[in-house]
């Protein structure tokens, strides 16, 4: 009895010093699907990490950027991963929020990673968050409505001929708009598109001295094409649709095209969701006439470490795991390789069994290779950044412009309002920020 | 003269009345429908006949553990409304029974405090639990819930306790009644109606309460609220599952007031005719 009592005591107490081992970090993170996916895979993790716990906190994108900056501005501590873009990583690393990723193992084959997805991540040749996944934009289209409107998509296509096809295909008794284009007002939601398709018209969002370029004819041009387009070939209250809903009206085949983040190629070539799929072609982010120009969108979504942390270690071989190669591997055994997380890694675009599973794979890295964040524009810029400009106060002035090209779409006000308002936005908020003088 | 009320002003009133209150509903019942449906159907278009499939209630368990959270929306609830009630109680009744020359300026003061959008205080609120370490815990959101709802909770109370005459009071301490059983044993049973409403009434805005909820918690102390929050997706359309997540939040506290309707509406229109 004695003895059994004494195993049982030692039993109970090894039990407890194990549990008291086990550390457990707390990872920030959206609910994109391939995020959901990493949730559920996170066995494999624990398996080869016994003493590393996971504690997940799944917040809306918005609340989520709110959160974690607040907590790391305060050290709060609260997070050891987060999940951020590659707009915050540069602007954290320099105020020193967050760790430098500089133990992620032997085998992570950092070199691996696409050019230009690890230069927005990389600080003073330190790398600060590891890429999740990446994507540009494209254009997705129905290549029945066009071979209908008589036309072909050309390798290269220019926006004019971008405005022709949509008018072409436009069919509203029919219930088909030419193009879906984001309307709602927000700086990664209409001004992610208009700042890509403004880059691609040969315009900037300053000059080499930070004066705002909003009355210069670049912008005038975008604004009133993309107005004029919308009107002639865009859905019904197209000022309300950002990403999602542009994708339901293309699952749905309300539109003819749609340009957009190469993400949503996955979407609506998945069968199941999609009543398209099958019927999509893909084509490179269109330019103006005669600029060599194709937007410059790259965005990734990233898994970084705040400064604040107490579990540094745990946390980067959690974020090594997530980000390897062998995690694409697990995703591609798990769940087939069209849902391996896209846009990160070079190795993945030369996966034979990649390229098979998903025929996006070859427009998606041509996307992504042709983004330069250090050039968004043909003209000389003080920023990086290419659907956004990387500056703290980006996000506030991104969104009050937005909403004022929101309602230009919307007809509340005309394009040369929408620009003046804009300008005026821009100098004074470029003035507070002591970049203008 | 009083107003004969017709049999045909009754139906009239009465279908205005359904029509509204279903207007109101709608938005609920249309989510509740949503939740039956699998994610293509519930991004077809309009369709009020679901396929009747479970599957989003199951991804939506296996993928965040709805009962973690469930029990901190009632901890948190409960809590903060015994905690808002131990302090308003009295308040109200000093308030109530002895009124000063400021009593109407604490009170308007104490509301006024409402007014103040709540970013405005986050930054220095949240340093404060981060020194207090009461980030992501129970009784920090406790006690910060209760703090929110004070200034209504006192104002309700106060309204009910002016209801309730002075003499009776008067009564029981020339009865020999000490202060704390004029208030327990004469008082409180008296105001039964009115701080059954009131305690209803918190415990639903506690329940619902989503911006310090959410921005002061993290694993521990996460309510329903940050279970609904965390089925949002930038990319992707899961509208089953987000439908799913807000039903199972707000069917707890739907059942809650359909069964104490009758209470809320008595409490809420306690004094209002005399």
């Amino acid at each position: 009895m004695k003895l059994r009592t004494l195993v049982l005591g030692l039993c109970s107490a090894s039990a407890f010093a194990f549990a008291a081992q086990a550390e457990s970090i707390t990872i920030a993170t959206v609910n994109n699907g391939d995020m959901i996916r990493m949730q559920k895979l996170t066995d494999d993790f624990t398996k080869k990490n016994p003493d590393i716990q996971l504690n997940w906190v799944t917040l809306e994108e918005n609340v989520l950027r709110e959160r974690v900056t607040t907590d790391i501005a305060t050290k709060g501590g609260q997070y050891d991963v987060i999940t951020i873009g590659n707009y915050e990583v540069p602007i954290w690393a320099k105020q020193n929020w967050l760790l430098a990723l500089d133990n992620l193992g032997a085998d992570y084959d950092v070199d691996d990673l696409l050019p230009a997805i690890r230069g927005g991540l990389t600080v003073d040749g330190k790398l600060y968050a590891a890429p999740f996944y990446g994507e540009s934009a494209m254009i997705m289209y129905r290549t029945d409505l066009m071979e209908k409107a008589g036309l072909k998509m050309p390798d290269k296509p220019t926006w004019e001929f971008i405005g022709d096809a949509a008018r072409k295909m436009t069919d509203r008794a029919a219930g088909i708009n030419g193009i879906c284009l984001r309307g709602k007002a927000g700086w990664g939601e209409n001004m992610a598109f208009l700042t890509a398709m403004d880059n691609s018209f040969g315009g900037r969002w300053f000059d080499e001295k930070w004066k705002p370029q909003f009355d210069q004819p670049e912008w005038k041009d975008t604004l009133d094409f993309y107005v004029k387009l919308m009107k002639d070939a865009g859905p019904e209250g197209a000022s309300s649709n950002g990403f999602n809903e542009n994708l339901t009206l293309f699952q749905q085949g309300k539109c003819g095209m749609w340009i957009d983040a190469t993400v949503a190629a996955s979407f609506v070539s998945d069968p199941k969701n999609s009543t398209v799929a099958g019927k999509v072609g893909y084509a490179i982010f269109p330019n103006k006439e005669g600029v060599d120009n194709h937007g410059n969108w790259l965005w990734s979504w990233n898994l970084a470490i705040p400064a604040s942390s107490q579990k540094a270690a745990a946390a980067e071989k959690f974020v090594s795991w997530a980000t390897s190669k062998g995690y694409t591997d697990l995703v591609a055994s798990k769940e087939g390789w069209a849902s391996a997380p896209p846009g990160t890694r070079t190795s993945l675009y030369k996966n034979a069994d990649y390229q098979k599973a998903a025929p996006f794979a070859g427009p998606t890295l041509a996307a992504m290779n042709a983004a330069d964040i250090t050039k968004p524009s043909v003209k000389p810029v003080p920023y990086t950044g290419g659907q956004f400009v990387a500056i703290p106060e980006f996000q506030g002035l991104g969104t009050t412009v937005g909403q004022l090209f929101s309602a230009a779409l919307a007809g509340q006000s005309s394009v040369d309002d929408a620009l003046k308002q804009a300008q005026d936005a821009a100098t004074a908020s470029m003035q507070e920020g002591g970049y203008l003088q | 003269m009083a107003r004969a009320v017709t049999t045909r002003h009754k139906t009239i009133a009465t279908i205005a009345a359904w029509i509204v209150a279903l207007l109101i509903f709608f938005p609920i019942l249309y989510t509740i429908i949503t939740s039956f449906k699998s994610e293509q159907e519930a991004i077809a278009g309009f369709n009020l006949i679901p396929s009747g499939t479970l599957e989003s209630y199951a991804a939506v368990e296996a993928q965040s553990g709805y009962f973690k959270f469930f029990l901190n929306s009632v901890i948190l609830s409960l809590g903060s409304t015994v905690l808002a009630l131990i302090v308003s109680v009295p308040a109200a009744w000093a308030m109530a029974f002895s009124p000063t020359k400021r009593t109407k300026d604490i009170l308007m003061w104490m509301l006024s405090t409402k007014m103040m959008p709540a970013v405005a205080v986050l930054f220095p609120i949240y340093l404060l639990f981060r020194d207090a370490g009461l980030l992501d815990s129970r009784i920090g959101l406790t006690v910060m819930l209760m703090l929110i709802n004070l200034p209504i909770v006192v104002w309700m109370l106060y309204t009910y306790f002016r209801e309730i005459p002075g003499e009776i009071l008067e009564a029981a301490r020339m009865d020999g009644a000490t202060l704390w059983g004029e208030i327990v044993y004469v008082l409180t049973p008296m105001a039964v109606p009115g701080i059954a409403s009131t305690m209803l009434l918190n415990i639903i805005l506690a329940w619902n309460e989503a911006f310090w909820t959410i921005r002061l918690t993290t694993i521990n102390a996460a309510p329903l609220t940050a279970f609904i929050s965390s089925f949002s997706s930038p990319q992707g359309l899961f509208w089953a599952k987000l439908s799913a997540a807000s039903t199972l939040a707000i069917a707890p506290i739907l059942i809650m007031g359909w069964f104490s309707q009758k209470q809320l509406v008595r409490g809420l229109t306690f004094g209002a005719v005399k």
